[in-house]
């Protein structure tokens, strides 16, 4: 805001410039401004329309793969997430900014990371509790401690277990759509409870049974990839994620290959893609200091791993992220750099 | 003049001072038990009875007990109370009993008795530590029967057993969970403050005109 307030100003005093005739031209260049001097021409509005825009090959792959009941989830989610937003901000007297953007990208992530087959009414459900209580409970966009999308998600998984575990076979693999689909079980699962591995192929295009958005890496990776481009992720927390879950991953598939799946599995079966190109590189709940961010991620990676490996659910990424969330306002006072001179 | 102070200490704690939202007392067994109506009133009925046996006994004898000792003493007394608490509800209702776990042996170190033997009855008569306690205790008991109402009819469609929503009601498993007590209670939290300050907002614009 404080830049915006900023850009606004300078606009204001280019403004006058123009007007004023040349002598006076000369006195008024001089812009007394406190730091930054260059000015970006971002705002909120545009890096969260420009995540949307990142997210659309992982919506239209869902939309793909598990048909318009995808599509339609993800508008509800969408429109149940804009709509707390208005209520809270109404109810508190605050300043309505449901069209900022941010509430559009919850209720969109909140959507890929559940089942194809889950109510609409238990998606707006989550969705109001991502918002409600994730978000403008402390304070709106900026305030929130975790991850509002996966929140919601987590409240959708304690409140109803049974829905957001059942999981269907995409359309690809010539089934009905629908509740009605036949339930499957995620690569995930089948690795640890069945014991058997799916193919790296499959995962990679998102052929298999899973959350609507998580299936699909490459679709993912795109998205990411153009955010990287943008300039609007650091390329250490999606990279660190992934690069930790591989390692620790790796490690434990290196003592023994039969029993734990290999690195490249850790990082295209799940969440892991989804949680760590947009979820990890959430700008409110990641850290700002670069060791504070190595921390975040390798700890992050390493909770995956070892819920996933040893853990009584087949998937961590989404407890690993919240629980790292929770341990950014710690990483970040704790990592500060020191001044030039400064004694610790 | 009397009962109107009576009264008030009656009153009190029913909103003014309604222990565990007003004075975040007794928190332990708000969030713990409170799964469904009849444990909330088993355990605000258990409260209530040793919180009025505590008060009577704190103030009839407060004036024997030496200040030194007189933590030690009410402690002494309120397991006394407890432990026939405990049995009683063991014998009648054993399933109500196994329901509340160690939660009943644990209204001992319940803040709400001591506060109130600590703050109250040690200084005053009997009369009034009765009002207190009956009201306090009371208040207690309706709060955690709302947090129980509340969450049994999400997490399980039902009131008291019987069920109220339809087959169409997909219960919320999260509320029956500790996390859906904290949930609860902050939200009665939030709502018991919003309405006092409403109250309060009215009653100094009716000073001012």
């Amino acid at each position: 805001m404080e830049r915006n307030d900023l850009k606004s100003m300078e606009d204001k005093t280019i403004d006058k410039l123009q007007e004023k005739p040349a002598q006076e031209k000369q006195i008024e260049r001089l812009v007394v401004s406190s730091s930054p001097h260059f000015l970006r021409d971002e705002n909120i509005h545009k890096i969260m329309h420009t995540v949307v825009l990142a997210l659309l090959p992982a919506m239209a792959a869902s939309v793909y793969f598990f048909g318009l009941r995808a599509a339609g989830l993800i508008l509800v989610s969408v429109v149940s997430c804009l709509l707390t937003e208005y209520a809270v901000q109404k109810l508190r007297e605050k300043p309505v900014t449901m069209w900022d953007g941010s509430a559009i990208i919850t209720g969109i992530l909140l959507a890929l990371t559940l089942p194809p087959g889950f109510p609409y009414y238990a998606a707006a459900l989550g969705s109001a509790f991502a918002i409600g209580i994730g978000k403008q409970l402390f304070g709106g966009l900026g305030y929130n401690i975790f991850n509002p999308a996966l929140l919601g998600r987590a409240f959708l998984m304690a409140t109803y277990p049974v829905l957001t575990t059942t999981w269907s076979e995409p359309l690809t693999k010539g089934v009905k759509a629908g509740v009605d689909a036949v339930s499957a079980a995620t690569p995930l699962a089948l690795m640890k409870f069945e014991g058997k591995m799916t193919s790296h192929l499959d995962m990679l295009f998102g052929n298999v049974a899973g959350s609507m958005g998580e299936t699909s890496a490459i679709a993912i990776l795109i998205g990411g990839l153009y955010l990287r481009y943008r300039g609007y992720i650091n390329w250490k927390l999606p990279l660190g994620y992934l690069g930790s879950m591989a390692v620790f991953g790796g490690i434990f598939w290196l003592i023994n290959p039969t029993k734990y799946p290999d690195p490249l599995f850790h990082i295209l079966a799940g969440g892991a893609m989804l949680g760590a190109w947009f979820m990890v590189t959430d700008m409110v709940t990641s850290p700002v200091t670069p060791l504070g961010q190595w921390l975040f991620v390798i700890c992050g990676g390493l909770l995956a791993v070892i819920i996933r490996l040893f853990g009584g659910l087949p998937e961590g990424v989404m407890y690993s992220i919240l629980l790292m969330n929770a341990f950014v306002p710690l990483l970040d006072k704790h990592t500060r750099p020191k001044f030039f001179g400064e004694e610790m | 003049m009397a009962n109107n102070t009576l009264w008030h200490e009656f009153k009190k704690g029913l909103w003014q001072d309604i222990p565990p939202f007003r004075l975040v007392l007794g928190t332990c067994p708000t969030l713990a038990v409170t799964n469904s109506v009849i444990n909330g009133i088993a355990m605000g009925m258990a409260t209530l009875f040793v919180l009025l046996c505590a008060n009577i006994t704190v103030s009839a004898i407060r004036k024997i007990v030496p200040g030194q000792v007189r933590i030690a003493a009410y402690v002494v007394l309120i397991a006394l109370y407890v432990t026939v608490a405990d049995m009683f509800l063991a014998a009648m209702f054993p399933p109500i009993s196994k329901a509340l776990g160690p939660y009943v042996p644990l209204i001992v170190v319940n803040c709400i008795i001591l506060a109130r033997a600590e703050g109250f009855a040690q200084k005053n008569p009997i009369m009034p530590s009765v009002m207190d306690a009956l009201g306090i205790g009371i208040g207690f008991t309706l709060s955690l029967a709302v947090m129980g109402l509340i969450r049994e009819i999400f997490g399980f469609g039902s009131i008291l057993d019987i069920k109220i929503l339809g087959d169409w009601f997909e219960p919320w498993i999260v509320m029956i969970l500790p996390a859906g007590a904290f949930f609860v209670f902050g939200f009665l939290v939030a709502l018991v403050n919003y309405l006092s300050i409403k109250q309060k907002g009215k009653k100094t614009e009716t000073v001012c005109h």
